[in-house]
This record gives structure tokens, sequence and C-alpha cells, in this order.
């Protein structure tokens, strides 16, 4: 096993952050990993609607980065960015009825996962179809800059999505338009079954960067502190006016591709690294470490959110399904 | 009422959008200084300065990006610099611009217009007629209009529709086609057939470049005394059923054509929707007149072969009638 990065024990501290915002980020990772742990076991116990794809080792590079947007600026996530919708302040209820098709879901039951769209939060999920939602995204920041506002779209894609054709033409597009957008490319070393060195044959994906005359970086994506402050500077370059940015975070998929999947075609030491590494466990470290939450205090607040997972589960399973008679019905909307 | 080409018409209805509403912008390849690949955008960039905007040659980051400007408030019209480009773009359509309100509730009020449709030895891959991929997706208007008025008054209303729409423009039409044209704003429904001659005998449903061949072949029947109605449906999706079924209920016999390959075609849909609901008023089987299943070729003469002409119109309406 290769690594193309020389990474960092220690958490990079960020000089922005107060120790407000840092329990707040480990708040949102702590969420996704429990929301994410409640879908796995949904799975497994047949209660759970479709593929369940786990985000387990993309806390830090979802919530940081998400965290470095303003309430305004649209955020385009992928299917492993349950941390980022935390971020934006999507409650357990609205993401539990989506992820299980219940009644007064955001999509009415006509799709699942991440896949919504909400005005109000500035939430525009992806479709399948890997990369297509980067043009989108760089049109929705092209009309702002057309009116004059100065909004900096995020958007995410992976490793494999990356090497869709859309994901050339829409950051072609958006450099020589000097678009106000950040692409976050979450390299977690597998798509699906395969690994990054049969996806992609460049050394570092932020390389591509240099081709479209922007800015480009790789990054430890288990950082939250460092995810959040590297976002922050490409947000703020994108607002001044000065382009996009691709910022590659590295990470590890610590499940299957979803949880079908069990990755054997995945290398053990891999996955040991990686567990080194984890972006919670990390972080929480460094945070008691540096005398900003003990250990208690974290416990507390996982208990809390465990507890609050497992009461809305078991309101939202109880819901039933649309009425079927939806199914036929919003494939326009009024003229 | 003035006289217009349809391409003047078209250029036209895009001027009076432009000026009536602020979020209406064109993006597309040429479009902007240049005026498009046929002119169609020809001294907007001057007029709306900052609303008319180059992209690179990249169609799916044109309909992604309109997509995304149409859901933050803009009515993007993106030209596709030939129709048959759209392929490249296709998944933005397909699966992006046709979901967003059943899955989201939101509207994606964008057009994506262009030339299509042959007769100009265009060859395979400047002459195609697309719309049936598009009317087969739920989500998507279909728009094919044949005359200037409603070449105008089309665009119009598939710009201030909330909802993705399909216009295609048949480049055929551009500068050999002439008629009176509303001046100033002028907007025509989507989903009313338009009756564009009467008669009595048989009913041709049809649109686009073939309204103008079924035309001439309603003027050649006429000679042999066959009284033929010619309805343009103009919109694929939404469809006219009932105009349709009003016609065919007068005439009792109906001949579906378009320029766009047979099988599975529109036409196809048209028949079914015939058959199923009208079948009481046949005097005889309906029959189709399209092009060949075929790409469509680059010689003239071959061309002229592989897509339908007036003579498979009067040849397939005689068949018709005397069933
Ligand atoms: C265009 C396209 N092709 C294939 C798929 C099927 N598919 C879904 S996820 C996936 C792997 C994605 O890997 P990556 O982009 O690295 O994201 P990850 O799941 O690792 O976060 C594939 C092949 C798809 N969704 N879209
Ligand atoms: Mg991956």
């Amino acid at each position: 096993m290769t690594l193309p990065f020389e990474f960092s024990e220690t958490i990079q501290r960020s000089d922005i952050l107060r120790d407000e915002q840092r329990k707040e980020l480990l708040v949102h990772m702590l969420k996704a990993r429990e929301f994410d742990a409640a879908m796995g076991r949904m799975y497994r116990q047949g209660r759970a609607l479709g593929g369940v794809y786990s985000q387990l080792g993309n806390e830090a590079t979802a919530v940081g980065s998400a965290y470095a947007l303003e309430a305004n600026d649209p955020l385009f996530p992928m299917h492993r960015d349950i941390g980022a919708h935390f971020v934006r302040g999507c409650d357990i209820d609205t993401l539990m009825r989506n992820h299980l098709a219940r009644v007064g879901s955001q999509m009415r039951g006509t799709d699942g996962t991440g896949h919504y769209g909400d005005h109000s939060k500035k939430i525009y999920g992806n479709v399948s179809h890997l990369g297509a939602m980067i043009p989108v995204a760089a049109g929705y920041v092209l009309a702002d800059k057309m009116r004059g506002t100065k909004s900096v779209a995020m958007n995410y894609i992976g490793d494999g999505g990356a090497q869709v054709g859309d994901f050339h033409e829409a950051m072609n597009l958006a450099s020589v338009q000097k678009l106000p957008l950040v692409l976050i490319i979450e390299n977690n070393q597998y798509a699906y079954s395969t690994p990054t060195d049969e996806q992609f044959a460049c050394d570092k994906l932020s390389d591509r960067a240099i081709g479209y005359g922007i800015e480009g970086v790789t990054i430890d994506g288990t950082d939250v502190e460092l995810v959040f402050d590297t976002c922050r500077q490409a947000v703020e370059r994108a607002r001044a006016g000065h382009g996009p940015t691709i910022i590659e975070a590295l990470s590890m998929r610590m499940r299957g591709h979803a949880e079908h999947d069990d990755a054997s075609y995945v290398p053990k030491d891999m996955l040991e690294y990686w567990q080194q590494r984890d972006p919670v466990d990390r972080y929480a470290a460094w945070l008691i470490d540096n005398g900003i939450l003990t250990a208690d205090e974290i416990d507390g607040i996982r208990k809390v959110i465990k507890e609050e997972m497992n009461e809305c589960i078991d309101t939202v399973v109880e819901l039933p399904m649309p009425d079927p008679e939806e199914g036929g019905k919003g494939v326009f909307v009024a003229s | 009422m003035a006289e217009q080409t349809y391409i003047q018409a078209i250029s036209d209805a895009l001027e009076i959008e432009m000026k009536r509403d602020d979020s209406v912008y064109i993006l597309g390849e040429d479009v902007a200084e240049f005026g498009g690949a046929f002119k169609v955008t020809r001294g907007l960039h001057e007029k709306y300065p900052g609303r008319v905007i180059n992209t690179p040659i990249s169609e799916t980051a044109i309909l992604g990006a309109a997509i995304g400007s149409a859901l933050n408030g803009m009515r993007p019209v993106a030209e596709m610099q030939f129709m048959d480009f759209v392929t490249n773009g296709f998944n933005q359509l397909a699966n992006v611009a046709s979901t967003t309100s059943y899955r989201w509730g939101m509207g994606v009020p964008m057009v994506v217009r262009g030339p299509s449709g042959g007769g100009t030895s265009g060859g395979p891959f400047h002459s195609r007629n697309s719309e049936a991929w598009f009317a087969h997706t739920p989500g998507l208007k279909v728009v094919c209009p044949a005359f200037p008025d409603d070449a105008k008054g089309l665009l119009a209303t598939a710009i201030r529709d909330n909802n993705p729409v399909m216009y295609f423009e048949h480049k055929a039409l551009y500068r050999s086609i002439k008629g009176e044209v509303p001046e100033g704003e002028h907007t025509v429904p989507f989903g009313e057939v338009r009756v564009v001659r009467e008669g009595t005998d048989l009913s041709i449903i049809t649109y686009g470049s073939m309204v103008h061949k079924s035309l001439k072949a309603a003027e050649k029947l006429a000679e042999n005394n066959i009284s033929v109605e010619v309805v343009d449906i103009r919109t694929l999706v939404p469809f006219d059923e009932e105009g349709v079924l009003r016609s065919v209920r007068k005439t009792n016999r109906a001949l579906v054509v378009h320029e766009a390959t047979s099988h599975a075609g529109f036409g196809a849909e048209i028949v079914a929707r015939i058959t199923d609901k009208a079948f009481d008023a046949l005097d005889a089987p309906v029959k189709r007149v399209a092009a060949l299943d075929a790409p469509t070729p680059f010689a003239k003469t071959m061309e002229e072969f592989v897509l339908p002409q007036v003579e498979d119109v009067v040849q397939a309406a005689e068949a018709v009638v005397g069933y």
C-alpha cells in the first residue's frame, strides 16, 4: 500500500475556529457517525429501503468542508456526505424520512438517500449519475455571478466519479468563467471495488487544477480542522472572484460500497492503517488533549445523539409510506 | 402583423423575452459576438451585455449550467449549435432536468433550442430529428414549430414555462418559410393542435418540416378530388390528443407523417392514441410516412430517398383513402 501523501500525526490547528465551533464540528461528526450506524443496523434488520451507503471515515471531510460555507452558499453533496447535511441544519427526522421514504419526506418517496433538494437550506442533492451535478453547481453560481451576488458553491465527487466526463466540462467552464465553485474530491481509495490505480494515472487528482489554470491541493481528509481551513481559503478566494479550486481530501471508505458489500477486496492492512486515523477518534482525542472537552463530556454528547437517533427511528419506521398515487404526480411543475 | 422568415421570428422571440424579463439569458457555443452558427442570436449580445454567454464546446456543461442557473432564478435558453450535439449532454436532460420537478418539486425553467432536421446534405451528424427521445422522457416538454408565427409564439411560451422545454427548430425552414407574425409580445399555448388546412376525406397528422410537405401533398391530392385536412400538432409534449381525435372523427381516415425515422418514432404514439380512442370512427387502417430507419445520408440522391418526400405522402394518402 502506497499513499501519495505525507500525513501529519497531529490535527493541524485552525487559527480561525473558536472552541465553541470545535464542539459543533465534533457534534456534526458524531451525528453523521451515529446516523450511519443506525442505518447499517436497520439494513441488517431488514428495515432499511434500498442500498445503505456508509459514510464511515468521511466525517471530517464532509463536516469540515460544509462548515466553511455561509448559510447562503449552495451545497451539492454526494451519497457519503450526511455530515454536511447536519452542518446545514438538517434534522435527523427529515433525513430519516428521506432515507426510509416515509410520508412527509422531502421527496414524497420519489427518491432516496441524500438525493433531496431543499431551497430553504440551499442543499441540492445528487442524482445517481456521478459527476452530473458539477455543471449544475457551476450554473447555479453563474446565475449569482450574473446578478452580482457572491455565493460560493461547494460540490463533492469521489475518486471514481471524478473520472466522468462531466467533471472536465464543468471544471473547465467554471475556470473560464471564473466561477465561485469549490470542488471536493473525496478520495477514499475505492470506487465500489476499483482501487484508485485503476481509476486514474496521475499522482494527485488535484494536479488536474494545473490543466484548468486554477488552484488545486491534496490534503488529509481525516483532519477536520485542516479540511475546514483549506476549504475556508478556497471559499474566500472564490468569493473574491478568483475562480474555482479543486481540493482532494484523502480518507478511507471504512466499509463496503454499500452494506451488501463485504469489501473483501480491500487489504486488511489498509483498513488498519486508516483505523489509526479515524477522523472522529482523532479529533476527540485532540480536543481532550487540548483541554477543549473532557472525555466525559464527549461521552455525554454521544449519548444524547444516540438517544435522539433511536427515538427518531422508532417514530419514523412506524410512519406509512406515501400514497401509491403519488407516484404518478409531480412530473411537471405548474407552467 | 409583419412578414418574417421562420428564423427571424425565432430571433424576435428571444429579443422580446430578454427585454421583458431580466432573468432570461442565452448560453451556447459562438452565440455572443458571432451570433451563433445560424445567426439566431445576432445582435443580442450587444443589446443585452452579459446575458449572452459564449461557452466552451461542452454540451454537458451548457445544459448542466442551464439547469443550475434555472434552479437559481434564471430562465436560460441554451443553444445547441446543431441539435445533434445534444446527445453529448443527454444525461443532463434525461436524468437531471427531467426529474427535478418529480423529486424536488422545483421547476427548471429552461429552454434547449437549436437547428435539427435534414434536407440540407448535412449527413448523419447534422440532420437528426431527435424529438422522440425527449418525448419518451417524462418531465420534458417538446416543441416542433412549423410556421414563423408559431415559432415565435411557442418559443415565448417555452421561455415563460417553469419546466424544461426542448424546442426543435427545423434548419431547412429557417429561411425558406415566411409568414405573417404578430408584432410585439406573442405567445402560443402548448398542447393545442393547429388545423392548417381543412378537409373531409383524410386527416394528415404531422409536425415540423413535414407540415409543409403535407400541405404540398394536399394540393396535389385536391387535384384528384381528395380533400385533405392537415393538422399540425405543434407540441409533442404536451400532446393535444383531443385535437387529433376531433379531426380523425371528422374525416374517418388518418395518416401520420414525420421526418424522423419510423421505428418507435413519435408517429407510433399518435397512431396508438387514434386506434385506442377513435377505432370506431376509422374507415381504414392508419398509416405512417416517416424516414427510412437509417442514418440520414450525405449524398443528395440518397438523402432524398431516405427522408419522406411529398410524393411519399401523396401515395400513402391515396392508399388510405382507397382502402
Ligand atoms: C455515471 C455512473 N456510473 C456508474 C454508477 C454506479 N456507481 C455508483 S457509486 C459508484 C462508485 C463511486 O465511487 P466514488 O466516486 O469513488 O465514490 P465513493 O462511493 O467511493 O464515495 C458507482 C460505480 C453511477 N452512480 N454513475
Ligand atoms: Mg471512492
